[in-house]
């Protein structure tokens, strides 16, 4: 039974493969006419990296959902639980109430004291290059491993959507990813990234409601009966609907889960792409405003995605999803062809439909990513370290251009290495890099009076290495059927999510390289710092 | 949107390092860092540590977490939801209190020190 399904599902895919690729060619030349749009208005480096400031407070969070709910949310989540049950749901949660974190201690002080990057606040009081550069550093660092981790799921996706399977067609699908996201940065800016993100957030949101709507119809909005028949369905019983699934395995995978859900909640707040999307709006009230807009739609999403995990676990046999992909990322597609009916016409449609919403979040997202690390490289690296703070305007946006095809072309190579790599602990580490290295230094220069360069320094590079040197020795990257290279071991590291310690080394040599610098700290910049980020005087 | 006019006024004044060091060491610029602090830094700890216990119940709780409230809906399941009501509800509550008391100090201070006042 379970096989004919796939059987039959695979058939619709090849079949109506005129329809995906349609749907899809059609997002993308919208989104292409945008940017066109887009980069006319773009005249200086406002407009590149901030988009003029003038978006409001709901495009903004429009634009943010946009930015945060990436393929991992949308497939990776549902496919989870539809798969673990509720395990699956405890990432929404994370992913969520993180949320709180940028808006209470981070959005608003950081729109009122920054200009274009993440590296403007973290140097605002600090000697410059050593700062700008370890900004730079960290901000390209963790952008370019969540590239990763979204390159390798287009690639993944679009193959088995559309039945291309060899391997020089999966190289041709990232190569395709990359030139657009190219071509959104470079030539949209920031303003063109804004708006390719609110499009594919109402997609996204009008995509999920409509299969939860859908799932909720066929079990007459009954939720407890929908669970009863997802976790019969699932042959898992009561266990299914009940956290352990995944994570209650052993001692050590329930410290794994706490290390991840620290990671989660405290990474958001660090997470560059995240960051300088607050810099697109005029004022401290607005970036406030984008924020609340954002927890709303984001939570509105997660709290559908439970329908649709369930859903899927409910209407499909577990083999039947994991014979389409092991790891569930397609679980929320085959729901949309169960939900409108396998063999109709209306299930092909609704199938094209949530491929295409799908594909339309990968883009958006990697563009998000493509510009905060193309900014950082031209704002904090080209301008302030190479230049030394004396590069015109036009130099600054032609060195931001550049950088984008240039971190463009090195993640399509990147892509096409890692695209048969296990990449859901690439997005997870970059979370983790996020909260370790980044979260501590902007907490500290935003609120702490005597925190140093040298302080600064310690917690970005500490906790970078700190996160990535324990995920190099953790069963994500050898010693573990699962693992990058399974065939070698290397690993002493027992969990796959450095959390846990390297957060805490973060914020530790934050302090420890405070406390025991030489100089002093610039109390005059502090002054102006703190003044100006709660206050918004002399805000660009 | 594209069209309107830059955001910086050529009228606003750039204050000067004085001024910044001595509104932060003024009783006005006490009194909102107070006001902010004490209302963000406690909450943050309290929702930290209403997560964690969320988080460590679900690894450490099995039993408790899966008795069930009603038909399939456990405790798991509503502390879950729970965890999403009270994010909205703090986000609420702090748009509330930053719009009540903290902007109309943070502005006053702003409008002085770019008036030039």
């Amino acid at each position: 039974m379970s096989t004919d399904y796939v059987i039959l599902a695979a058939n619709e895919a090849s079949e109506h493969r005129t329809l995906i690729i349609s749907l899809f060619t059609a997002f993308v030349l919208a989104t292409l006419g945008i940017t066109v749009w887009a980069g006319r208005q773009t005249k200086d480096a406002a407009d590149f990296y901030a988009g003029g400031r003038q978006f409001s407070g709901f495009q903004n969070g429009l634009a943010i959902s946009g930015d945060y709910m990436s393929a991992a949310s949308f497939l990776g989540i549902a496919g989870a639980i539809a798969l673990s049950g509720y395990d699956g749901f405890l990432y929404s949660i994370g992913f969520l109430v993180a949320w709180l974190i940028a808006l209470l201690l981070v959005a608003e002080p950081l729109r009122n004291s920054g200009r274009y990057t993440m590296g403007d606040v973290l140097a605002y009081r600090m000697r410059q290059r050593p700062v700008r550069t370890a900004a730079g550093v960290s901000t390209i660092v963790v952008s370019i491993f969540y590239l990763l981790a979204q390159m390798a799921g287009a690639g993944i996706l679009v193959s088995l959507l559309l039945g291309i399977t060899s391997e020089a067609g999966k190289i041709l699908i990232v190569a395709l990813v990359g030139v657009l996201m190219i071509m959104y940065v470079s030539i949209g800016g920031m303003k063109g990234t804004t708006w390719v993100q609110m499009v594919k957030a109402v997609l996204l949101m009008f995509g999920a409601a409509l299969l939860t709507f859908l799932v909720l119809l066929k079990f007459n909005f009954n939720i407890s009966d929908l669970l009863g028949t997802a976790a019969a369905n699932s042959g898992k019983g009561d266990a299914f609907l009940e956290p352990g699934l995944k994570y209650g395995i052993s001692e050590m995978s329930k410290i794994d889960f706490i290390s991840l859900g620290i990671a989660l909640v405290l990474g958001t707040a660090g997470l560059p792409h995240i960051l300088i999307r607050f810099y697109t709006v005029p004022t401290a009230q607005a970036a406030r405003k984008s924020v609340l807009w954002a927890i709303g739609l984001i939570g509105a999403f997660y709290l559908m995605t439970l329908a649709l995990g369930f859903g899927a676990a409910a209407l499909m046999s577990p083999k039947e999803i994991t014979d389409s992909n092991p790891a569930g990322n397609t679980a929320a597609p085959l729901l949309a062809l169960h939900l409108g009916g396998v063999d109709s016409t209306w299930g092909a449609i609704l199938l094209a439909s949530i491929s295409a919403v799908a594909f339309a979040t990968i883009l958006a997202v990697v563009a998000g990513l493509t510009l905060a690390s193309s900014s950082s490289f031209a704002h904090d690296i080209y301008a302030n370290v190479i230049k030394r703070g004396q590069a015109t305007e036009k130099q600054e946006m032609k060195a931001a251009r550049w950088s984008t095809v240039f971190i463009g072309i090195v993640s399509i190579g990147l892509g096409a290495l890692a695209r048969d790599l296990n990449v859901a602990g690439l997005v997870a580490l970059a979370f983790a890099v996020a909260a370790s290295a980044n979260l501590p230094t902007i907490l500290y220069s935003l609120f702490w009076k005597r925190f140093t360069t040298q302080g600064a320094l310690w917690s970005i590079y500490g906790g970078l290495i700190a996160a990535v040197g324990l995920v190099l020795f953790s069963p994500v990257v050898s010693g573990a059927p699962t693992a990058m290279f399974p065939d070698v071991d290397f690993h002493w590291f027992p969990l796959s999510n450095p959390g846990i310690i390297s957060i805490p080394v973060g914020f530790l040599l934050g302090w420890l390289g405070t406390i025991l610098s030489k100089e002093e700290p610039d109390k005059g910049k502090y002054a102006e710092l703190e003044v100006r980020s709660l206050t918004g005087t002399g805000a660009h | 949107m594209a069209d309107s006019p830059p955001l910086e006024t050529p009228h606003t004044r750039v204050p000067s390092t004085e001024e910044y060091a001595q509104v932060q060491e003024s009783e006005e610029f006490g009194e909102l860092r107070r006001s902010y602090r004490s209302f963000a830094f406690p909450l943050t700890i309290a929702f930290i540590t209403w997560y964690l216990l969320y988080v460590l119940l679900s690894s450490y709780a099995g039993g408790f977490m899966g008795a069930k409230v009603v038909g399939n809906i456990n405790v798991a399941l509503v502390l879950g939801v729970l965890q999403f009501v009270s994010t909205f509800l703090i986000a609420w509550w702090y748009a509330r209190t930053a719009a009540a008391k903290l902007d109309p100090k943070a502005e006053a201070i702003k409008t002085r020190m770019e008036g030039g006042a």
